[in-house]
């Protein structure tokens, strides 16, 4: 186990995402900020509580998974990609350095980023909509646990690319329509048949209700059937990841 | 025949309790491209040994499979007296690699980078050493400095203050010398000389002849994934080393005369200039040389001047890589 290695990658990860503060920081504030004119002000307006919360509220968990979901996917992917691009992989290969110490580092640096954002997204919201955190243990937790699932699912992705296209390709046309569709905005009890039940099959609808429920008490399913859900995705992350270190896909000629 | 066989080459680079030991090493790539076939190589503790070859050779492969960047398609690798494949982490904290290509990121500071490096092989975090490895390859003032606005030779010490930084016991230099300028080569030449003298272990890859005639003191030439020669400089070029003299004659010879028979002589230039080839590196061929030029005064033979050429490491290594197997 080499920890000092692990400590160097999350180091080095931190610094990079703080190069760019001003960019990671005023993007998840304006984007909140618009979610929350469009559909907490002009069209919450118009819609009732929902679970005995108001609409403002509701939507909360779920705008800040959207971001829980393409920060970290985003941040883990070019956190890896940019050095096999750049040629700069060498370093980490040649190292004495394993898929422990290689995931502590990246997703321990994503983490540390979701938890910056998922702060400054909670304090926008503050400026739009009244919210209390019925859970915040739990919803910390949460936090963190679907920033690392998504931080190693991003990796993989990393490596998959062979090109900034691919990068962009899963987080555009598979994350972002998937968490729209998850019940960011709307609870699936309002969806007529058989939409409410496609919903179901939909993997971020339970997370987004994981994450609700830790705001609000209540979700279109039970917490436990979310936390197992999110676990399971994470637990398959870090065995392709293991797999693919130990085969050297994408990473040794 | 100096092409090298496995037991060939045991035999010419002997090499007893080597700090690296490599038998037996291929490498097929998925297109089916052979860039390492059958090659054993022991390094010695201590010394600069210069892999030379043409491009495409497999000096690189040769390399990136030691280091952990190409997985083998046989062979094994001993560095240390331990199996790589086996004490892959303990080893590898004691082996630095610069890579040919220039690769790091290049919004980061010169001195974080090297920082990175120094945590990355598990190195405790050292403002000293890392300060000093800056001041010997003159980047101290560049410190601070984006790695993206040094220019190309300053790019090239930072990658070496990057391999330095966990102060690895074996170098691996692939190109490092590639694309500077002769200035900051001869000043990085002095630097990996410095490396040697504090018993670093230091294996180049170079298609530049001269670098590994200033600095090596062995040298093995690779190509087509088969390791040609190994061997130290000094008995290579007793091995291989040739002596070309031309004697410009006052008038032309028809023939070359019987008592000239017992050298290596030609004619050439309508018989006007007399060429000597031959020698082995250890002066033999001077010798030679100077006996016929006598016999020639002997014989009345008139001649107007003399040119002689020892071959360089370089003529060895064009004659090898073209010709490998027809040198002695």
């Amino acid at each position: 186990m080499n920890l000092r290695s692990a400590i160097a990658i999350f180091t080095n990860e931190v610094t990079r995402f703080f190069r760019t503060a001003f960019g990671s920081i005023l993007s998840p504030v304006l984007t909140t900020s618009l979610y929350f004119v469009v559909f907490g002000a002009a069209i919450g307006g118009q819609i009732e509580e929902i679970g005995g919360v108001s609409y403002g509220a509701f939507i909360v968990p779920g705008l800040l998974m959207l971001t829980l979901l393409g920060e970290p996917t985003s941040n883990a992917s070019f956190g890896i990609y940019m050095p096999r691009f750049t040629g700069a992989i060498y370093e980490l290969l040649s190292a004495p350095v394993g898929v422990f110490e290689t995931l502590v580092g990246f997703v321990g640096a994503a983490i540390v980023k979701s938890l910056v954002i998922t702060g400054i997204i909670l304090a926008t919201a503050l400026l739009f909509v009244d919210y209390t955190i019925v859970h915040p243990l739990y919803a910390l937790g949460y936090v963190m646990l679907v920033a690392s699932a998504f931080a190693l699912f991003g990796f993989i992705l990393g490596l998959w690319a062979d090109g900034f296209e691919k990068l962009q390709i899963v987080p555009m046309l598979i994350l972002t329509p998937l968490t729209f569709l998850g019940g960011t905005f709307y609870s699936i009890e309002m969806l007529a048949e058989p939409w409410r039940t496609v919903a179901q099959f939909n993997p971020i609808f339970y997370l987004i209700n994981g994450l609700r429920w830790t705001f609000t008490g209540a979700s279109d399913v039970p917490i436990a059937v979310s936390l197992a859900f999110t676990v399971a995705f994470e637990v398959l992350c870090v065995a392709v990841i293991a797999v693919i270190f130990k085969t050297g896909w994408r990473l040794r000629d | 025949m100096l092409l090298a066989s496995g037991a060939a080459l045991r035999e010419t680079g002997a090499v007893s309790d080597p700090i690296l030991d490599i038998q037996g090493l291929s490498k097929t790539y998925a297109g089916g491209t052979v860039a390492l076939d059958n090659v054993d190589l022991a390094i010695r503790k201590g010394e600069i040994f210069a892999l030379l070859g043409p491009n495409g050779a497999g000096k690189t492969t040769l390399i990136g499979a030691v280091c952990g960047l190409v997985r083998p398609s046989g062979g094994t690798i001993c560095a240390f007296g331990k199996d790589m494949g086996r004490h892959w982490r303990d080893l590898r904290r004691r082996i630095g690699l610069v890579p040919q290509e220039l690769g790091f990121d290049m919004f980061a500071r010169v001195d974080r980078a090297v920082e990175y490096s120094r945590g990355m092989f598990g190195c405790a975090p050292s403002p000293q050493r890392i300060e000093e490895v800056l001041r010997s390859l003159n980047l101290w003032d560049k410190r601070t400095s984006q790695i993206r606005h040094l220019s190309g030779g300053m790019k090239r010490r930072v990658m070496i203050a990057k391999a330095l930084s966990h102060d690895p016991e074996l170098l691996f230099l692939d190109e490092p010398t590639a694309g500077v300028d002769v200035e900051l080569r001869r000043d990085m030449w002095r630097q990996i000389g410095e490396l040697r003298n504090r018993g670093t272990t230091i294996v180049l890859t170079t298609h530049y002849i001269e670098e590994a005639q200033e600095m090596a003191d062995r040298v093995g030439v690779i190509d087509k994934g088969k390791l040609l020669l190994v061997d130290g400089k000094a008995a290579i070029m007793a091995k291989l080393g040739r002596t070309q003299a031309q004697v410009a004659l006052a008038q032309s010879l028809g023939e070359i005369p019987s008592w000239l028979g017992a050298y290596p002589l030609s004619l050439e230039g309508d018989g006007r200039t007399l060429v000597y080839r031959g020698g082995d590196g250890s002066g033999k061929g001077k010798r030679e040389v100077a006996e016929v030029l006598r016999l020639l005064v002997q014989h009345d033979v008139a001649f107007e001047g003399v040119e002689t050429r020892e071959s360089s490491l370089e003529d060895i290594f064009v004659d090898l890589v073209e010709n490998k197997l027809e040198r002695v």
